[in-house]
């Protein structure tokens, strides 16, 4: 496994292909909605904050394909996933076991805190 | 690099004092007794279970016989069934002194509480004078762990870990990886890195074992902050950790309490064998650190991504920060920021190397953040396993 840190020309330099199989890049640095990125050579516009650390579509995915990062499968997309689009629990699910989250009802009491 | 020389030929880089307690009835004693030397290397350990247990038991014994370790007290109720004879039996043959008290014997909590404190302060007067010999990185045995994931971890901090595992194992250190329930879809690539293709086997059955393991309970090795932090599968999280593995050959399998015999990479089998009997495998992180230690581990690598403050009794933990924003919050806790590793600060060999100075320093007088902060966590539940098989350790 390489985990060589690439820097593709066709990205926004806060993106991070990690190889060149994978369908998602990752976020090097905290992403505003409303910001335009360039993916793969396209203009996207980022609809919802991204964190560090967390994913984002390289090209279209459709519901059901492989999601690939370093290179191998991390899991299935349970919805279409559009090229720059957040990826992660709310369209990506595990092909062995559920991920826990805090669900809806535990993350009102952190609303309420 | 200096050690102290132990009567089995290991060398510990501490000279440390442990107080374990033998039942939860006994901790407060034991905590009680450490507590004016808490800043003197002077670490409590034990079992809080009233029931018997082989691998409690066989923990107990190598924690308690580590090299780190240079004298040993033991906290008993009086009533529970843990055998506190044949443990001290065991620590004796060592060759490490070693006194039991009784609290029901001794006269109750006070009693007990004075008679702790006056062995600790004759034994630390006396393991002042103890001599250190010279001590080669080939004679280290380092564990792995990774704690508070997120997708930073296996960009950086793994990947650094793991090219420090590669430089230590070309020097002749035995390096230790663990937590088969996140290796899960990791199996097939990591069973091609087995010196044999028996090993192999063993190493997929593993993490087949691990999976079935979690399945059972619901609940993959993964927790609500790794998902906020941008994992969103096991296998994600999997792909990452594996990381920490670097690229050596694997060279055997182990479980909880097995020392590795010789130099290279293991794989430390965390996952009890049979049918779901006690829990989770491991219940949070310092369960798995209290294993990588019984299986000797002078040090451990914890990197750590959400931000962990953890260290441990006996063997110093070296923090390693995957994400930078959390590395600016909580510096005063890590002692390396493989984050800049993202913004181009530094290359994976670079942090590589820096991981690896430190490991060899800690042997020189040097001490992480967690020992400086006096964390000394420490837990130890219930478990139960079989002896590994033949196809394990191939090269002994």
């Amino acid at each position: 496994m390489a985990h060589i840190v690439v820097h593709d020309a066709g990205y926004d330099p806060r993106l991070l292909l990690l190889d060149a199989r994978d369908n998602v890049l990752v976020a090097k640095a905290r992403l505003l909605a409303g910001e335009t990125l360039e993916i793969s050579g396209r203009r996207v516009a980022v609809s919802v904050d991204i964190p560090l650390g967390h994913k984002l579509a390289r090209h279209d995915i459709a519901a059901g394909t492989k999601v690939l990062k370093y290179g191998a499968p991390i899991g299935s997309a349970t919805a279409a996933i559009a090229a720059g689009e957040h990826a992660h629990t709310h369209n990506i699910k595990s092909d062995y076991t559920p991920t826990y989250s805090l669900s809806g009802e535990d993350e009102r009491y952190r609303e309420a805190n | 690099m200096r050690g102290y020389l132990r009567s089995d030929g290991r060398k510990g880089i501490r000279n440390t004092v442990v107080i374990g307690y033998l039942v939860e009835c006994a901790h407060h004693v034991a905590r009680e007794v450490a507590i004016p030397f808490r800043d003197q290397d002077v670490h409590v350990i034990g079992f809080p279970g009233c029931y018997p247990n082989s691998y409690a038991e066989t923990m107990m014994e190598r924690l308690c016989t580590h090299p780190n370790v240079g004298a040993v007290l033991l906290v008993s109720l009086g009533c529970e069934s843990f055998n506190k004879y044949k443990l001290a039996h065991i620590v004796r043959q060592s060759g490490r002194p070693v006194h039991t008290i009784v609290i029901q014997a001794a006269g109750g909590t006070r009693k007990s509480i004075a008679e702790g404190q006056a062995f600790i302060a004759e034994q630390k007067a006396l393991l002042e004078l103890v001599d250190t010999v010279p001590m080669d990185a080939s004679e280290l045995i380092i564990g792995t762990v990774c704690g508070g994931s997120d997708g930073t971890s296996g960009i950086t901090g793994n990947p650094a870990a793991g090219r420090a595992f590669d430089m230590l194992v070309e020097a002749g250190a035995a390096c230790i990886f663990e937590e088969t329930g996140e290796l899960i879809g990791c199996e097939h690539i990591m069973a091609e890195r087995a010196i044999t293709p028996e090993l192999g086997v063993e190493l997929e059955a593993s993490v087949a074992k691990a999976a079935k393991y979690y399945a059972t309970l619901g609940y993959g090795s993964f927790a609500a902050g790794n998902a906020e932090g941008g994992l969103s599968t096991i296998e994600e999280k999997s792909m990452g950790a594996y990381a920490k593995s670097g690229a050596s050959p694997i060279c055997g399998l182990i479980k909880p309490g097995d020392i590795p015999p010789r130099g290279g990479l293991y794989l430390l089998d965390v996952v009890p064998d049979g049918e779901v009997r006690f829990g989770f495998p491991n219940i949070n992180d310092n369960a798995e650190i209290a294993e990588l230690i019984a299986c000797g581990s002078h040090v451990v690598l914890f990197v750590t991504g959400r931000g962990s403050v953890v260290g441990s009794a006996i063997s110093p933990v070296v923090k390693i920060c995957a994400n930078p924003e959390t590395f600016r919050r909580m510096e005063d806790d890590m002692d390396v920021n493989a984050g800049r590793i993202l913004d181009g600060g530094a290359t994976l060999d670079e942090v590589g190397e820096e991981i690896r100075d430190i490991v060899l320093g800690l042997a020189a007088g040097g001490r992480t953040k967690s020992e400086e902060l006096m964390h000394q966590e420490f837990v130890l539940t219930y478990k139960s396993f079989t002896p590994i098989g033949p196809s394990c350790l191939p090269s002994a």
